[in-house]
């Protein structure tokens, strides 16, 4: 009791005893909490994987992954696992499929972060505008936001896809839309919370010009649950390419992609169910990290759970 | 209770109109000429010029929205291209369909996603926990289009022969006739024409034939349905199971689940009286929510499994220009959509009264 009456004065007079343990900031502390978790752990392994198949795509493939190898290579169609020194094996067109899933990586995480980045950009200007503006702005764009919200995501995609043409970038794009009301809603409503903080508050009897508040007060305050909102839309959206891909609305031949590649071999499925099996796998690898991956964020980043 | 309702509705009005606006334009903007779609190497340019103006397509844009609107609220969707009849006799063909497979699919997600979601809940962090949450990661992570080629696989070709098999595509056996209801209890005599209604409700296969007794038909139809069934569901399943684990524990926590036990009333009680009661709320939300990514999965589930539903024939319809079934068939979906939420909001008032009185 006492020892603790003493110490404020001892640091109030320049004592030299060091805190235990630094301060960490806001971020020191999440990166601290995301390490200790199990799931965004996990989740963080299993994109490592998938970066490095991404990156280093031309160091680990045996073959290049749109040739055809009939004839010189001395492939046939659809050989086994193994098979006359193809690792897993060849596709109906005779191509080696161990580089053609390699390289499908790379397509699968450009699809998906380019797809939720565009979407995180729109939907965080609608978001701010709604929210720190509010009146008939809020309501126009987020009646707005209800519509898009009415179709099922998959099927407004493919109305994009149809009106704009087949295609990655056009897949891309579908999606990204198709995600815009997600982002632009947990935007709004942080800025809704923000905005009536005494922080706030004070700038604007300061006078700090709006633009300045928006960018420096409201925007950081609000990026936590959208950091985490976007890792768990990489997720959906790098599903939702592949299902497109797999509608043959997204990627085109030859290019390799794991949706594409799986909708190619699906009537082999009961005589080389390996051709199906596998990108289907990676797929859901991909998605899989990055749902872990947002769930643990969620965990570190909620102050409230902090231990 | 009731001007919430009216409230609610108030809001649901500006959605729908956004709707209407948004799948006509969206069928005008898909690139490529009706005519020619529909008539093929038929079309010259004077046929084309007639097949304009019998239907309407030479008129502006916004008369054509005016018509669209007018013949909707007469219940005429138009007829489609491709197939020459009325988008209603579609409908009438191939919603019945989807509505089995998807309440097929919600009925099993809410079987056991809500029971696994309990046991979670009740036994926190243990084996069992960890097992239902590592299941539903990977349930949500699951391609529905995949999931369904490896049913297909292991069901048809690793059981075959043994009493698991199932078949792997169509909705009945090839050649199977089933007698619709109407026919049956002698409402409509047989060959006569029956009433739009009659043959919708007859074209729910599983729902007719169990109704009528037809137990062969209702047998081969149930078979049918499982593995689309099972694949549809498995996304809905996991997040049902997540989001009953995370609202059963923050009300377990509550002070008054702990003056129940302190009363001494049987866990089971308190877990499933009190605890689940309370904790089914948000869980509701996410049911009507899920149906919205059913459908999304019925086109991937249907074109799998060879299913000539809502999801197939939209597909068919945005690849071939059938503007006016892309129009009705997604008009029907979004408005179900719309419809099942404001259900959903408006049970949600009803089963917890302090969202009335905030809203």
């Amino acid at each position: 009791m006492s020892e603790a009456m003493i110490e404020p004065a001892a640091v109030a007079l320049g004592s030299e005893r060091e805190p235990t343990t630094p301060p960490r900031g806001l971020w020191g502390t999440a990166l601290r909490q995301l390490f200790r978790n199990k799931s965004a752990l996990v989740g963080m392994t299993m994109l490592a994987v998938i970066l490095i198949m991404a990156v280093f795509a031309p160091l680990i493939a045996t073959h290049p992954p749109n040739q055809v190898m009939l004839g010189a290579g001395g492939a046939r169609p659809r050989m086994g696992i193994g098979e006359g020194g193809f690792l897993l094996g060849t596709d109906g067109n005779g191509r080696d499929l161990f580089s053609r899933l390699i390289y499908g990586s790379r397509v699968s995480l450009v699809a998906g972060v380019g797809a939720v980045s565009f979407a995180v950009v729109c939907g965080t200007l609608i978001g701010l505008f709604a929210g720190y503006f509010g009146g008939w702005l809020d309501s126009t764009l987020m009646r707005l936001m209800d519509v898009l919200l009415a179709f099922p995501s998959l099927l407004l995609a493919i109305f994009i896809v149809t009106v704009f043409g087949a295609g990655l970038i056009n897949a891309i794009l579908a999606i990204a839309i198709v995600s815009i009301p997600a982002y632009a809603r947990v935007i709004r409503s942080a800025v809704l919370s923000i905005r009536e903080t005494d922080f706030v508050k004070a700038d604007v009897v300061l006078g700090v010009s709006t633009a300045r508040i928006i960018m420096h007060r409201v925007l950081p305050n609000s990026l936590t649950p959208l950091i985490v909102q976007a890792t768990l839309g990489v997720a959906t959206a790098v599903l939702e390419v592949a299902a497109l891909s797999f509608l043959g609305l997204g990627v085109q031949p030859p290019t390799a992609e794991w949706g594409s590649m799986l909708s190619g071999e699906r009537n082999q499925v009961f005589t080389s169910p390996h051709l199906v099996f596998l990108p289907g796998l990676l797929i859901m690898w991909n998605v899989l990290a990055f749902n872990l991956l947002g769930d643990g964020l969620r965990d570190a980043l909620d102050p409230r759970l902090a231990k | 209770m009731g001007s919430f309702i009216l409230r609610r509705l108030a809001t649901a009005f500006p959605v729908v109109l956004g709707i209407l606006a948004v799948v006509f334009a969206i069928a005008r903007l898909v690139p490529g000429d009706p005519c020619r779609a529909a008539l093929g190497e038929r079309a010259t340019d004077e046929i084309c010029d007639a097949y304009n103006i019998r239907h309407g397509l030479d008129r502006s844009i916004p008369y054509q929205f005016w018509v669209y609107i007018k013949n909707l609220v007469q219940g005429d969707l138009g007829d489609s291209f491709r197939f020459g009849k009325p988008v209603t006799d579609l409908m009438v063909e191939r919603l019945p369909l989807t509505i089995e497979l998807s309440a097929c699919a919600l009925f099993l997600a809410v079987l056991i996603g809500i029971p696994l979601g309990v046991i979670s809940a009740y036994k926190h962090n243990s084996a069992a926990d960890v097992a239902t949450m590592v299941g539903a990661n990977v349930g949500v992570s699951m391609p529905v289009f995949w999931l369904g080629l490896m049913l297909q696989y292991f069901f048809a070709v690793t059981l075959k022969g043994t009493m698991f098999a199932l078949p792997p595509s169509g909705r009945l056996d090839a050649g199977m006739l089933p007698d619709p209801f109407y026919e049956k209890w002698g409402l409509v005599e047989e060959g006569g024409d029956a009433h739009g209604v009659f043959d919708f409700i007859a074209n729910h296969a599983i729902f007719n034939s169990l109704v009528t007794g037809q137990w062969d038909v209702f047998k081969s139809a149930s078979l049918h349905m499982i593995l689309p069934a099972v694949a549809l569901s498995t996304i809905p399943l996991a997040i049902i199971a997540r989001m009953t684990r995370s609202a059963l524990l923050d009300v377990l926590g509550l002070d008054y689940i702990r003056t129940a036990r302190a009363k001494g009333q049987t866990e089971r009680l308190v877990v499933l009286r009190h605890g689940l009661r309370n904790a089914l709320l948000p869980v509701v939300t996410v049911i009507g929510l899920s149906l919205g990514s059913l459908m999304g999965g019925a086109i991937l589930t249907e074109t799998i499994f060879n299913l000539t539903g809502v999801g197939k024939t939209l597909f068919d319809a945005i690849e071939s220009r059938d503007y006016t079934v892309v129009q009705g068939f997604t008009l029907i979906v979004a408005l179900g959509f719309v419809v099942v939420n404001l259900i959903v909001d408006i049970l949600y008032s009803y089963l917890d009264p302090r969202v009335r009185a905030q809203a």
